[in-house]
């Protein structure tokens, strides 16, 4: 202790002072141990509001402007993958109702659509963004029960990013000119659009909004497990007048999809799926004069520097892989991490999927929802299998999920190498696999390592290393101290056995519309 | 020792802020964090007015929250400035209710080691239990690392048996990097708390700066097992806040941290609002804040 101004203060005095204290300290202590005792703190159930939501328990196809009666002789079921029960009945599209739709869309195109003022084509096309985001929370519930994404993904996620798509290709409607310059820019005809599971309404947006922008029209056909959103789309559809025709919607399995990529009435097949149908689709339209585009499956890097922010790094993983249950195309689902901070991230990544909650897809503090179907579920616990039987290490967050339903807790596997099986191939779930790179040139070529190609991410503090890495990555998109940020703005596609042709932006536009050397423009 | 510069962005901290705003807390775990807000509160007043007719009435608000309620439990500590330590501890002698003091030439800090020493001292003996002292920020900017640790630890020492919060004034560190470092160099020092205010300068508390603050105590633990208590101040005024706060605690260091040992919430106004809730929890109506004794 130092010198004091007011003088020092005798031993016994201080002795005194101190034994009063602790006295006191002890007595305080007993006062109020029970009240610092550390609390047990769970979240409860935070339910979202399904009042406001009606849906049929039927539906029949959309065609020419209107819902043609559901028929049980075609029906197939389905369901709520968070309860594993029966939602709603669809009826299956056969050939002949793919005909009548392909029909009706080319109709609509040749009588109307496809030769009115661009500003009018806007018009619809900003009624439809404004709607959804009127009924944006309708939508989100809709999309949440139907395929299993958390409540806090579809309100906060998919539902405003489909409506932004729609806002911003209704703006191009009538500029068309603008973005192709000294050329004559003309619609393609009748697009026919196949859209997955993982982003119903989103995915939908992203086919349907350029296409009409350019002056297409469209039959679009929605996953067997999630058609909802899609026929409530359909419904939203009539409600603002668009044109009957112009956008029509066949229900269906794989099947119904195969009869309208093999129709001679199409112009156009946009396809969002697995690499192994995309392979498919190209035998089926080569040949024929078809414009196609292509956005397939992927296998993320997500490399992690050791100067990178890690608590960022961190959290930016579990938006790569843990966000809509790793059903996401542009997945970071191989994490490259530099050796000198591996052990550290794989730490913190522990901690953080500890608090992550799997359950009720509809419950505001889901973080981690169901998965969307039985069948997935297989393919997922499939890989992670495989992956154990190679040697991977698993680690699973623990925490209570659901007895009932589609649920798979997010993991990870480590001790996997570039041979194994689960780093080389799309597992479509929360699963993760991890490896160690000790140079920036090691990490590059394990990133590109892959038939696939269609995004990967990079975490570093150094701006010339993520121009340097990002560079020479083989990926449609690369990220940088982010991960699975999506915008109307920018392009987005694949690279290699990830898809060809872009979504999204400008570029977006291309592969909606012939383009003719317009000399005269020119001059 | 050896100071790491931790990069942190500052983008990414932004939304994982964002993700822990929507949680959402309802029904009996609400109720659960309003009393562990209470409980974690230091009631403060640190004005130049503060007379002894302030502080008694302080005092009373803090072991009398809320009479209507009688479960309704006391605020952890009051603060008040060192020359009303002794009347704030003689008020609050039968109580569990701590008394800090904020020292060392709060808030700006602008004095000679000695004077801050003495000012510790001061509110030691006047019966503090616990010291908040505010860190050279001049010190800290220029670079002077070594001066800031040194008087943290000086101080320290000089606290005895009370607990040493250290005030970084995160308002005037200008950027999260420096708040991190300023967190490990007061840790490192001998903090027994780091604080984020003194409530002078704004922005005061905010829910990046936390989190910084609080993955600094984590991994502060992770490498040397202590354990830091943390105290957001200033600007917390709404239970929603101060819920959201106890949300970052959870989900960032754990629930051992949910406890009044180890983090705590520096406020005047928070009070009033955590028990309007409380009551609303409990009769499903709002009550009108005239309800509600001012302090």
């Amino acid at each position: 202790m130092g010198k004091r101004k007011d003088g020092p203060i005798s031993v016994s005095k201080l002795f005194f002072k101190r034994l009063v204290r602790t006295i006191n300290i002890i007595m305080s202590q007993k006062k109020s141990d029970s009240s610092t005792m550390p609390i047990h703190w769970e979240y409860a159930h935070a339910p979202e509001s399904t009042d406001h939501v009606q849906y049929e328990m039927q539906y029949g196809l959309f065609i020419d402007g209107a819902f043609s009666d559901y028929d049980p002789s075609k029906s197939f079921d389905s369901v709520n993958p968070a309860t594993g029960e029966l939602l709603y009945q669809c009826t299956q599209a056969d050939e002949k109702d793919v005909d009548t739709a392909v029909k009706a869309a080319r109709k609509a195109y040749e009588e109307h659509w496809g030769s009115i003022k661009g500003s009018i084509r806007g018009k619809y096309l900003y009624r439809i963004a404004r709607m959804l985001q009127e009924r944006a929370r309708e939508f989100a519930v809709l999309e949440s029960l139907d395929g299993g994404k958390p409540i806090r993904e579809s309100r906060d996620i998919d539902i405003p990013l489909a409506a932004a798509y729609f806002f911003y290709y209704a703006g191009w409607a009538d500029k068309l000119a603008y973005a192709f310059p000294a050329k004559k820019v003309t619609p393609l005809g009748v697009c026919g659009q196949i859209i997955p599971w993982n982003f119903p309404l989103l995915m939908l947006a992203w086919k349907i909004a350029p296409a009409l922008a350019c002056g297409n029209t469209v039959v679009l056909k929605p996953a067997e497990t999630t058609s909802l959103t899609a026929l409530k789309f359909c419904e939203l559809l009539q409600d603002i007048g668009l044109p009957n025709g112009v956008v029509n919607l066949i229900t269906g399995p794989g099947q119904t999809g195969e009869y309208l990529v093999n129709h001679d009435g199409i112009d156009k097949i946009a396809f969002t799926g697995s690499t192994g149908v995309g392979k498919k689709i190209q035998q089926s339209i080569a040949g024929r004069n078809i414009k196609s585009t292509l956005e397939l499956g992927g296998k993320g890097a997500y490399i992690i520097f050791e100067d990178a922010s890690l608590n960022e790094a961190v959290e930016g993983i579990v938006n790569a892989i843990f966000f809509n249950q790793g059903h996401v195309c542009c997945a970071g689902s191989r994490l490259l991490v530099q050796e000198g901070v591996a052990d550290r991230v794989i730490e913190l990544l522990k901690q953080r999927m500890a608090t992550l909650i799997v359950g009720d897809p509809l419950d505001k503090n889901t973080d981690v929802g169901a998965i969307n179907s039985q069948n997935q579920l297989n393919t997922i616990q499939r890989y992670v299998d495989i992956g154990l039987e190679e040697g991977a290490e698993c680690f699973q967050c623990e925490g209570n999920i659901p007895s009932s339903g589609f649920y798979f807790r997010p993991t990870l596997l480590t001790n996997v190498s570039q041979s194994s099986k689960v780093v080389q191939e799309e597992i479509f779930g929360p699963v993760l696999t991890v490896q160690t790179f000790r140079t920036t040139q090691e990490a590059i070529d394990k990133a590109n390592n892959t038939p696939y190609g269609l995004a990967n991410g990079i975490w570093t503090d150094k701006g010339s290393k993520i121009f340097h890495v990002g560079s020479q990555l083989r990926s449609g998109v690369v990220w940088s101290n982010t991960y699975n940020k999506f915008d109307p703005t920018s392009p987005f596609g694949g690279y290699k056995e990830s898809g060809k042709g872009r979504e999204g932006g400008v570029q977006g536009l291309a592969p909606y519309v012939h383009l003719e050397s317009n000399v005269e423009a020119e001059i | 020792m050896i100071l790491d510069r931790i990069p942190i962005d500052a983008i990414g901290v932004q939304e994982r802020v964002d993700r822990i705003c929507s949680r959402s807390i309802k029904k009996e775990s609400k109720l659960q964090a309003l009393d562990l807000a209470l409980r974690m509160m230091d009631l403060t007043t640190l004005e130049g007015s503060d007379s002894a007719g302030k502080v008694r009435q302080l005092c009373n608000k803090a072991m009398h929250p809320y009479t209507e309620l009688p479960n309704i439990p006391s605020v952890a500590a009051v603060c008040v400035y060192p020359n009303r330590v002794k009347l704030a501890k003689e008020i609050l002698k039968d109580s569990a209710i701590n008394v800090a003091s904020v020292a060392t030439a709060f808030p700006s800090g602008m004095s000679s080691l000695e004077i801050k020493l003495d000012d510790v001292r001061y509110a030691v003996q006047e019966g503090a239990d616990e010291i908040d002292m505010v860190i050279s920020r001049g010190a800290f900017l220029s670079g002077d690392y070594a001066l800031v640790y040194d008087e943290i630890a000086q101080i320290k020492e000089a606290c005895a048996h009370a607990h040493l919060k250290v005030i970084l004034e995160t308002g005037e560190l200008g950027s999260l990097e420096h708040v991190r470092m300023a967190s490990d160099l007061a840790m490192e020092a001998g903090a027994d708390f780091i604080k984020t205010s003194t409530g002078k300068i704004q922005p005061a508390a905010t829910m990046p700066v936390v989190l910084v603050m609080l993955q600094a105590i984590r991994d502060f633990h992770h490498k040397t097992g202590k354990t830091i208590g943390m105290k957001p101040a200033g600007g917390i005024r709404t239970s929603k806040q101060a819920i959201q706060y106890l949300v970052m605690v959870k989900e960032i260091l754990g629930e051992k941290w949910l406890t009044p040992d180890l983090f705590r919430f520096g406020a005047s106004s928070l009070a009033n609002d955590v028990l309007m809730q409380w009551v609303k929890e409990k009769t499903g109506r709002y009550q009108s804040l005239n309800y509600f004794s001012n302090d």
